[in-house]
């Protein structure tokens, strides 16, 4: 079960997505995200879902891979479109006691439903076709401008490089602790909601240690290999834009534009 | 003075009881004096908690002495004030191989090093070919770590600390978990980085088996030094070794037993071979003894020999199969 998520998980493939500079894709990644929470007409959403077949099948990730990161929000999904479906006001089409639907309702939980699902499949396209490095150099390239109000912006990209390479290790501990807890007769499976809860601490606790005792024995990793801070430091593969990038943040922008007109439009 | 050389050096470390109050220090290792020349194969021996994790830490500076002093290739590890170029000299491999891939590309990780040490761009991409050329991982250089087999997670972390260039490379039990076959893998690459780079070495482990082709072992017990030698000098001293709770080798150990139980063998036979070679000796002597007078004895222990010699050689193919 704690295999399903897909983030931190690159899917080696030779696609042009994969050569793309990262951070093009960072900034299509937001820009997507951003478009999908934009528009709101069924045109709107025709040419979004376009797009997103055109990059899926530029990838050339599997799609599986990109729902298995779907699986892992279902709950949040189903949640966030019941509530959609029984608290819009609006003309009612079916009622029961105190509970009734309607057809905005419907509409806004089908349009929430879309945007979740666009989102995570947005963002898996950025992870399965990018390092996590390349992501974190991304990032700190994106945000260097902020050293100057002295915020640590390498720091800050170097943890998240470290948690997005420990996460798959991680899920994979948190699987062993469980079969072990399980063949002592530890329960996950069973009781309420509070029980279980309760029952998640044999599980969490020695997850807790063991992350401790990897996070010391890494920071001494990286400090025998002479990490010490990000000054002094070059790359092994800095970041150049190429032709195809600068082509790619101009397909972007007018990605962006689309989804305005037809914000505007409200098609 | 050696690549390494440390004088009467002593390490506190603080334990901490149940209290708060209840601190106690406790001396990890006590007057501890090596000198390491460059170039030679070294082997650190001693059961758990005999400190030898803790002078390793020494010889990088991830731990600054107490008492006493620590030279790396000449620098005073207490008195550099950027301990990363103590580290550049002296790289370090670990016991876990998962805990020390800091990249999630196999290639990414070795270049991690030379990053950090300020390495032009063109140069990592040749120290990174170079060094996973050298541990014979240059196939899997596109592949997660997460990928890999445990043995190859720690020839990636062996090509890591390589791409930084170090004089020694200082390694923390590095096939405690794995299993025999990544064992070997591991042990192979690291001789060959001794014998054709010049690296010297520094092998820590309990595992005897790793210990016999070393230049020069030190074992260490509650923080102290021992006993030092070759292979062949600590390997003699079987009772010696006991008392420390260590182990020999097998079959160094089976010598041994052998001696005691009266057969004629010298001290610190280390290898099958060695053992097979003595045997044989021993048995000539005990066949040409009863008989000694007479030409027929004579042809039978020369076609004694013969088969002998055969039978050494089916030995040393199984030896190099293993």
């Amino acid at each position: 079960m704690f295999k399903d998520v897909t983030i931190g998980q690159y899917y080696p493939a030779d696609s042009i997505l994969h050569k793309l500079d990262p951070r093009v894709k960072f900034l299509g990644t937001v820009i997507f995200i951003v478009s999908v929470f934009l528009v709101r007409g069924f045109a709107g959403y025709a040419f979004v879902t376009a797009v997103l077949v055109t990059l899926i099948a530029l990838s050339k990730v599997p799609f599986r891979f990109m729902l298995k990161g779907l699986r892992a929000i279902l709950i949040i999904l189903c949640i966030t479109m019941i509530f959609n479906m029984f608290l819009t006001p609006g003309e009612v089409i079916f009622q029961k006691w105190i509970f009734k639907i309607t057809r905005e309702g419907v509409i806004q939980a089908v349009r929430m439903g879309v945007r979740l699902a666009y989102l995570v499949i947005g963002s898996s396209i950025m992870t399965l076709t990018t390092t996590p490095n390349q992501l974190t150099d991304a990032m700190e390239s994106l945000f260097s401008p902020l050293k100057v109000v002295h915020a640590p912006v390498h720091e800050i990209a170097m943890m998240m490089s470290i948690a997005l390479r420990f996460i798959p290790i991680l899920m994979e501990e948190t699987d062993k602790i469980m079969k072990a807890q399980i063949a002592r007769g530890a329960d996950f499976e069973s009781g309420g909601i509070v029980k279980r809860i309760m029952n998640m601490i044999p599980l969490l606790v020695p997850l807790f240690v063991s992350a401790f005792r990897r996070a010391n024995d890494l920071a001494m990793a990286m400090e025998a290999r002479c990490y010490h801070g990000g000054e002094g430091r070059t790359q092994m593969k800095p970041l150049k834009y190429s032709g195809r990038d600068i082509v790619a943040y101009i397909l972007i922008f007018g990605f962006l534009a689309a989804c305005i007109f037809f914000r505007i439009t409200r098609l | 003075m050696g690549i390494i050389k440390s004088v009467k050096l002593a390490f506190d470390y603080l334990k901490y009881g149940e209290d708060e109050s209840d601190v106690q220090k406790v001396r990890a290792i006590d007057d501890v004096t090596i000198d390491i020349e460059k170039g030679d194969f070294i082997a650190i021996l001693g059961h758990n908690g005999s400190g030898k994790s803790t002078l390793a830490k020494h010889m990088n500076a991830l731990l600054l002495p107490t008492e006493g002093t620590m030279w790396v290739d000449g620098i005073d590890t207490a008195k550099e004030p950027e301990l990363w170029k103590v580290r550049q000299k002296a790289g370090m491999v670990f016991q876990n191989p998962d805990n020390q891939i800091i990249g999630s590309i196999v290639e990414e990780d070795v270049g991690f090093g030379p990053e950090n040490m300020g390495v032009p761009t063109d140069e990592i991409w040749t120290r990174v070919e170079e060094s996973l050329t050298k541990v014979g991982m240059i196939k899997h250089r596109d592949k997660s770590p997460n990928r890999l087999s445990g043995g190859q997670k720690q020839r990636v972390a062996i090509a890591g600390v390589v791409a930084m260039r170090p004089d020694c490379i200082v390694l923390d039990e590095p096939t405690a978990m794995l299993d025999p076959n990544g064992r070997q893998e591991v042990l192979r690459t690291v001789s060959e980085l001794n014998e054709k780079e010049n690296v010297t070495v520094i092998l820590i482990t309990h595992y005897m088996e790793e210990v016999i082709h070393a230049d020069h072992v030190f074992v260490m017990d509650s923080g102290h030094v021992v006993m030092q030698g070759t292979p062949r000098e600590i390997f003699s001293q079987v009772d010696r070794l006991k008392k420390l709770h260590l182990d020999v080798p097998q079959v160094t150990e089976l010598a041994y037993e052998l001696k005691k139980s009266g057969i004629d063998l010298p001290d610190g036979i280390l290898t099958k071979e060695e053992l097979v070679e003595e045997l044989l000796r021993v048995s000539e002597k005990m066949k040409s003894k009863p008989q000694s007078k007479g030409t027929r004895s004579e042809k039978t222990s020369g076609g004694n020999k013969a088969s002998g010699k055969a039978r050494k050689k089916s030995n040393e193919r199984e030896g190099t199969k293993k």
